[in-house]
């Protein structure tokens, strides 16, 4: 069985217990972080088992690369302390069990990953794309399964995750640029930190565009809007790519508004909050991140994730801001949209 | 021509009659699993005048009558048991009044739920009815005559409880009015301060009478609709969810379903919520009432609300639900029925129960699906099979299954729903035998010559 690499000694010479002390939810000093994370690496008790909303930032927080939040994952799956109700749980595994339904274009050695989001398959298209598509996956088998970190269900990610390795291997695929962080994060990330092989080089689709769009220069006409981001938890799992956002907002003559919730300190849509812990926390995270990029005069909320723009899209619409993913912005600025 | 065949052409004209076997082919049977019995005549009659003068002449020449709407009912109702005369309805179909302030609307016995739902919203916007699931083709009449359920059901009761009134031709061919209408220009009471005579007719399944005219109530309609659904892996908690969701007295609708494909809903149960609102201020404050009243579930992690994408609103608010048409046909072969006995809520868990022991035993696609009865003072627990038409031994598995449903329904306390004759057999056999006594005393006495839809409900056979 796989198992986390995880040094306790990091923890316990940990300077900053960033972790924790960053974390948007918890509001913890440093020395109760660094002896919370302490504890929990030894396998004690710790309320931060009970209180972690699994946001992932904790990921990104820690810049010693110890995984807290893979730690506390598996301690609470250890434990049996359940983030979500159970049937939640269980909806999602049969969402993501393979069923031989996946579908593939053209595959060649350089391929798209849709994983399992159907959004995929109606917006890739266009200029943007063209000198990789009809190479594509799509379907379960492909699907890279990290969901199942918010449910504390690493088992689940540990025996399928190396069977969609395999399934990309069996394509012979040598360069795999993913369309969602969580994909990305799944095999440049998670997959390392439990020893996981993974034949194929990732590409995150932020890279993938900022390259293609500075090849498509001539077609950019700045689009001289005020954007917010809505950053998904799944991209704490690849923050060095964060900043290719903020880059392709400059390329293609967008204003990122300067807002609170915004880089490290994102707030999430509130679609697993909802799901795991009821109304009022999803409510009120959703409302504190709409708010804000109001009170900013965002005019548009740019997203990553389909699944978070699909959560928060109709919020942020009744509010007078428009949704739009990260991938139609770009055709908007080539005069694709 | 017969004789008979000339005479109903001469009430209706030969157009709107037949006794051409290709036409009695389609009216000998229904789309559940009841076995055909061919109409000798089949008449589609336009006005009530004409109804009066078919059921003279069938009582005069003592023919059986049997009333048909759309022939949804799937449990063969408006098979032609004993031959005779089909009276089909859809020439009758004027929406005749609707008083927007009153609240109610009067159509005729071969109105459309469909089509009643149309016409509001585009001369009424303000206003709806209960609408049930089953195909817009349905008839609002046969609906109520068989206690249909819709999508105000959970508030106010059976689509039978939300009426005002019925024009009814009796079996002598008289027309007789019932509720406020009997005695007022104005269709508001079906029975209250007066006797309450619908009772009469509804469940009777046409055996005393046909409807003609029926006045149906109408309701507020709100500009604002939106869904949730709640998960729980555990059958013995959704009496109790029920239980708080109804007394937060906000949601519209509440429909329970549990079904093992696609994969997203195998192992759970499904409550599914419907609330409306005229702002988006209401709907928020009724979303989060009904949130909350399900926190200690979700506390426990026995339930939670799963995210609703917005690309699937539109299939579940949509009315009537197209996906129970679709759930029909999941086994390919065209072969759906389902028996929905009127039971009390807490017995959910067992229902739930059956209907997996039943598709294992049988082994057959399934759907377990309940719609909750006022604030859970009941519900239809639906336990629905699909089958392949052209698979005999499918077919007779799910009869099987079907009649060990009957069996359990019975003994777990409930009430068959649109009961087969099977089930009507059943049901008087166990029945208190002075209310039994009282049934026939009835029947006796609207339908001496027994030609009202003879084979259902024959009291005076038990």
């Amino acid at each position: 069985m796989y198992t986390l690499k995880f040094d306790e000694n990091v923890c316990r010479t940990c300077p900053t217990g960033d972790c924790l002390v960053k974390c948007q939810y918890l509001h913890l000093d440093k020395e109760t972080a660094v002896a919370e994370m302490v504890k929990i690496g030894q396998g004690a008790d710790s309320f931060v088992l009970n209180d972690c909303v699994t946001c992932y930032a904790c990921e990104e927080y820690c810049r010693r690369g110890n995984h807290p939040f893979y730690l506390i994952t598996e301690r609470r799956q250890e434990k049996g302390i359940l983030t979500a109700p159970r049937a939640i749980t269980r909806q999602w595994i049969n969402i993501g069990e393979p069923q031989g339904k996946y579908r593939l274009g053209e595959v060649k050695e350089r391929v798209l990953s849709f994983g399992f989001m159907p959004e995929f398959l109606g917006w890739i298209k266009g200029r943007l794309f063209e000198d990789v598509m009809p190479s594509y996956i799509f379907g379960q088998e492909f699907f890279c399964n990290v969901v199942y970190i918010h449910f504390a269900d690493t088992a689940v990610i540990k025996e399928r995750l190396p069977q969609v390795v395999d399934n990309f291997r069996k394509l012979g695929v040598k360069e795999v640029i993913f369309l969602h962080d969580e994909c990305y994060g799944a095999f440049t990330q998670l997959a390392p930190a439990f020893g996981i092989d993974v034949p194929f080089q990732s590409i995150h689709y932020y890279e993938y565009l900022y390259h293609r769009l500075q090849e498509l220069k001539d077609l950019i006409r700045p689009l001289n809007i005020r954007v917010a981001y809505q950053r998904p938890c799944s991209s704490r799992l690849s923050s060095d790519q964060h900043h290719f956002f903020a880059d392709i907002m400059d390329l293609i003559g967008v204003d990122l508004v300067a807002r609170e919730y915004q880089d490290e300190n994102a707030l999430c849509c509130g679609g697993i909050l909802s799901m795991n812990y009821g109304y009022d926390l999803a409510h009120d995270v959703q409302k504190r991140n709409i708010d804000d990029m109001t009170a900013h005069g965002a005019q548009f909320c740019v997203f990553n994730c389909p699944a978070c723009q699909s959560t928060l899209g109709p919020l942020v619409a009744k509010q007078g801001i428009k949704p739009i993913h990260m991938i139609h912005l770009c055709r908007k600025a080539i005069g694709e949209m | 021509m017969t004789d008979i065949t000339q005479a109903l052409a001469g009430i209706v004209g030969e157009a709107y009659v037949s006794n051409h076997p290709e036409e009695a082919y389609f009216y000998a049977r229904d789309p559940g699993l009841m076995p055909p019995h061919a109409p000798d005549y089949v008449v589609v009659p336009k006005v009530v005048e004409e109804i009066q003068e078919i059921v003279s002449l069938a009582n005069r020449e003592k023919i059986p009558v049997v009333p048909m709407g759309a022939g949804l009912a799937l449990t063969g109702l408006v098979i032609p048991l004993k031959g005779g005369i089909v009276i089909d309805m859809k020439r009758m179909t004027r929406i005749l009044k609707v008083n927007e302030t009153g609240r109610h609307a009067i159509v005729e016995g071969g109105t459309s739920q469909g089509l009643l739902k149309s016409y509001l919203e585009k001369h009424h916007p303000r206003l709806r009815h209960s609408i049930p699931d089953s195909p817009a083709t349905a008839t609002i009449a046969a609906n109520v005559m068989i206690h249909g359920q819709g999508r105000l059901t959970q508030q106010y009761g059976f689509n039978s409880d939300m009426i005002t009134g019925l024009e009814v031709v009796l079996a002598s061919g008289q027309v007789s009015r019932i509720g406020s209408c009997a005695l007022s220009p104005d269709w508001f009471s079906k029975g209250a301060p007066l006797p309450d005579l619908t009772g009469l007719f509804l469940g009777w399944f046409g055996a005393t009478g046909i409807i003609t005219k029926i006045g149906v109530k109408l309701y507020p309609k709100k500009k604002l609709r939106d869904v949730e659904i709640f998960l729980t892996d555990r059958a013995d908690l959704v009496p109790d969810m029920i239980y708080e969701l109804t007394h937060t007295e906000m949601v519209e609708d509440i429909n329970v379903f549990a079904q093992p494909k696609p994969m997203i809903f195998k192992d759970n149960h499904h409550i599914t919520l419907f609330f409306t609102g005229d702002t988006d201020e209401e709907l928020e404050f009724k979303r989060k009432t009904i949130w909350h009243s399900l926190d200690r579930f979700i506390r426990n992690k026995d339930g939670g609300f799963m995210g609703v994408p917005p690309v699937m609103k539109p299939t579940l608010l949509d009315m009537p639900q197209r996906s129970v048409s679709r759930f029909a046909d999941v086994t390919k072969g065209g072969g759906f029925e389902y028996s929905g006995p009127i039971i009390m809520v807490d017995k959910y868990p067992a229902c739930a129960q059956k209907i997996l022991e039943l598709a294992e035993k049988y082994d057959l696609g399934y759907s377990g699906m309940a719609r909750i009865i006022g604030r859970s003072h009941a519900m239809m627990y639906g336990f629905a099979f699909t089958f392949n038409r052209a698979d005999p031994d499918m077919m007779e598995r799910t009869r099987k299954a079907l009649h060990e449903v009957s069996v359990f329904a019975l003994e777990a306390g409930g009430i068959f729903w649109k009961a087969t004759v099977d089930e009507q057999r059943m049901a008087m056999e166990k029945m208190d035998p002075v209310t039994l006594g009282l049934m026939k005393m009835i029947k006796e006495q609207m339908d001496p010559n027994g030609i009202m839809n003879p084979g259902n409900w024959e009291v005076t056979e038990v």
